[in-house]
């Protein structure tokens, strides 16, 4: 079970991983990787709280991604607004979007909630296309400020490393914060069987559409990090295509685990650049990894390479005791 | 041109595009009332349908017709095979293992259609002839009288082999009571095998007939496979009228929605829509509410 200690162990080993990393790692390509995977673990983060902790699946996350970095890119180029400030606002306002969706949203459940998230991002994306007074269109929107603390800023790719993991940081402790309290506890109860924990006096309805908001604006918040870094947004990268990589990280790394999800996104962020000489074909190694990690490995890798382990002993022991 | 004139046009070409929505609609919901699976690569079945018919006749140079029937063949067929490795083994179905192993199935069969057939996109030829027919003011293409007749066909059949055969009878017992259905003898898993070949085929027929319209490639089969969900959902997932008039009316007004507002957010209206539904009435616009679809 949760042990306090083992867990903060565990936690402090990681954040001293992520310190002394870029003192091996000096080019500026794999700190490049190195940044992204940081983001898409924030994204797989927030989707796991939804989707592995509550279980509600969401494929519309990709939108809320996007929403944080437009509405950061937005507000810094054309109102010319502190990027810290513009980042406030894209995290408040698709929180208090998404609460306000979630209500209707969440009540759907199974393949009607995936379908109604998934329409949800598309009408996001639609939006990112064809406004493009507002957003440049398809091209897209460049000249995206940095982001800087009293002069100091984050412009080469050893800072943002730090900056943008230090974000993830943060959300990895407050999310494993989160999951181990009592609304965690609930969380998984909604998970197991809504009628049962509602008749344990949990709100699921209200807790759903909070965990659905969070999820959201973590998500928002990634966005816009990722817009502040890059300078340069397009409604490509936020395409229902990128939903499902977010959805694939999650399962890969495993459903209802925090390590998961960073080792879900660590994975499909290097993997893709590995697969660089194969171009689009990438999408064809998620299609088969989503399938056959579903069918064989449903826990994921945090929970199947363990049990890959247990059930190879098991099976040598037992060897042992029919050869003696 | 008038603004009647204007209507009266996408009138037309809303009809026709409806009937290929409530084509693939009906495929979700064949499937959806024996498994109550949502089956996420129902699109890409759609796709196939066109771009196996290219292949038979670009590549092969097989005569049309002889080209469509292959084509619906081959597509039913690569909807069982996905049906037998992917939904088949699963070891717990859960709704949530459902969605994702179709969404990783439909991936799967778009990527392994682009390694084959490349990105490019391909026009089948109209059936006969693209000359216009006047009907009034507004001009109707030939290929337009096929989408409105074969969907018909099609749907009339559907309806018929659920109404008087023993196995569409049986089908329709497994999408009441799965459990009750096996008691009396019936073979759930036959009929579930038969559920993914009905609706593969009705898939593929819907690709093929609107391919000489608006091109086919690879990835035609997202979109399509969406808005034939929407037609479901708005007929409130039944296999026959219900679905029809969603898809027709999906059809109409996407196409006086793309005419007359804006064509950059024609696609958003079926999103629109499907969310207003799935908010407001959950069950469907035309049946009343009796079971909870949630």
């Amino acid at each position: 079970m949760f042990s306090k200690h083992r867990e903060i162990f565990k936690f402090l080993s990681l954040v001293l991983v992520v310190l002394i990393t870029p003192l091996l790692v000096h080019e500026g390509y794999l700190l490049n990787v190195l940044i992204f995977v940081g983001i898409h673990t924030i994204l797989s983060l927030a989707l796991n709280l939804l989707l592995g902790y509550a279980g509600q699946i969401s494929l519309g996350q990709a939108g809320f991604f996007g929403l944080g970095a437009y509405i950061s890119g937005i507000l810094t180029t054309t109102h010319a607004i502190n990027p810290w400030i513009a980042m406030l606002a894209a995290a408040t306002i698709v929180t208090t979007l998404a609460f306000f969706v979630g209500f209707p949203i969440l009540k759907l459940k199974g393949h009607y909630l995936a379908m109604a998230t998934l329409g949800l991002g598309i009408i996001i994306y639609i939006v990112f296309n064809e406004a493009v007074d507002r957003t440049g269109g398809p091209s897209g929107l460049s000249g995206i400020p940095n982001l800087s603390i009293a002069g100091y800023t984050f412009n080469t790719d050893l800072k943002n490393y730090y900056l943008i993991w230090t974000f993830t940081l943060v959300a990895m402790g407050l999310s494993l914060n989160l999951v181990h309290s009592r609304i965690g506890r609930a969380l998984r109860a909604i998970h197991d069987s809504e009628v049962a924990a509602r008749v344990m006096g949990v709100n699921a309805r209200v807790l759903k559409v909070q965990i659905f908001a969070l999820s959201a604006g973590l998500s928002a918040i990634a966005g816009s990090l990722y817009a502040h870094t890059m300078t340069f947004i397009a409604p490509a990268s936020f395409g229902f295509n990128f939903s499902v990589e977010l959805v694939t990280m999650v399962i890969i790394g495993g459903l209802a685990s925090i390590y998961g999800s960073l080792l879900g996104a660590a994975l499909l962020t290097v993997l893709p650049e590995m697969l660089r000489a194969f171009q689009d074909y990438d999408i064809i190694v998620y299609g088969l990894l989503l399938v056959l990690m579903t069918m064989f490995m449903p826990g994921g890798l945090v929970k199947g390479i363990p049990e890959l382990f247990t059930s190879i002993r098991a099976r040598a022991t037992r060897k042992v005791k029919t050869d003696a | 041109m008038e603004l009647s004139d204007q209507i009266a046009q996408y009138l037309v070409s809303g009809l026709s595009t409806g009937a290929i929505y409530a084509l693939i609609g009906i495929g979700f919901a064949i499937i959806y009332n024996s498994t109550e699976i949502i089956n996420f690569a129902q699109g890409e079945l759609v796709m196939l349908g066109g771009m196996f018919t290219i292949f038979y006749l670009n590549t092969l140079h097989l005569p049309l017709p002889l080209a469509i029937l292959l084509a619906v063949a081959s597509t039913t067929a690569a909807g069982l095979i996905f049906e037998r490795l992917t939904i088949r083994p699963l070891k717990s179905p859960t709704p949530l293992a459902l969605i994702i192993i179709t969404i990783g199935g439909s991936i799967l069969i778009r990527g392994i259609t682009m390694m084959i057939g490349g990105k490019d996109t391909h026009a089948l030829p109209a059936f006969s002839g693209s000359e216009p027919i006047l009907i009034g003011s507004a001009t109707i293409l030939p290929q337009h009288l096929w989408i409105f007749a074969l969907t018909a066909v099609a749907i009339t059949l559907n309806k018929l082999f659920f109404q008087y055969t023993i196995t569409g009878k049986a089908m329709r017992a497994c999408a009441v009571n799965r459990r009750a259905a096996g008691l009396v003898g019936i073979d759930v898993k036959k009929m579930v095998f038969f559920s993914f070949a009905i609706s593969s085929s009705l898939g593929a027929l819907a690709g093929i007939i609107v391919a000489p319209l608006t091109m086919t490639s690879y990835d035609v089969g997202i979109m399509l496979g969406l808005k034939g969900f929407c037609a479901a959902i708005i007929g409130g997932l039944s296999g026959g009228v219900g679905t029809v008039l969603g898809g027709l009316l999906l059809g109409v007004l996407e196409s006086l929605g793309a005419g007359l507002i804006s064509s950059g957010y024609k696609d958003a209206i079926a999103f629109i829509i499907l969310l207003l539904i799935l908010f407001l009435r959950p069950q469907g616009l035309f049946t009343k509410a009796q079971t909870e679809r949630v």
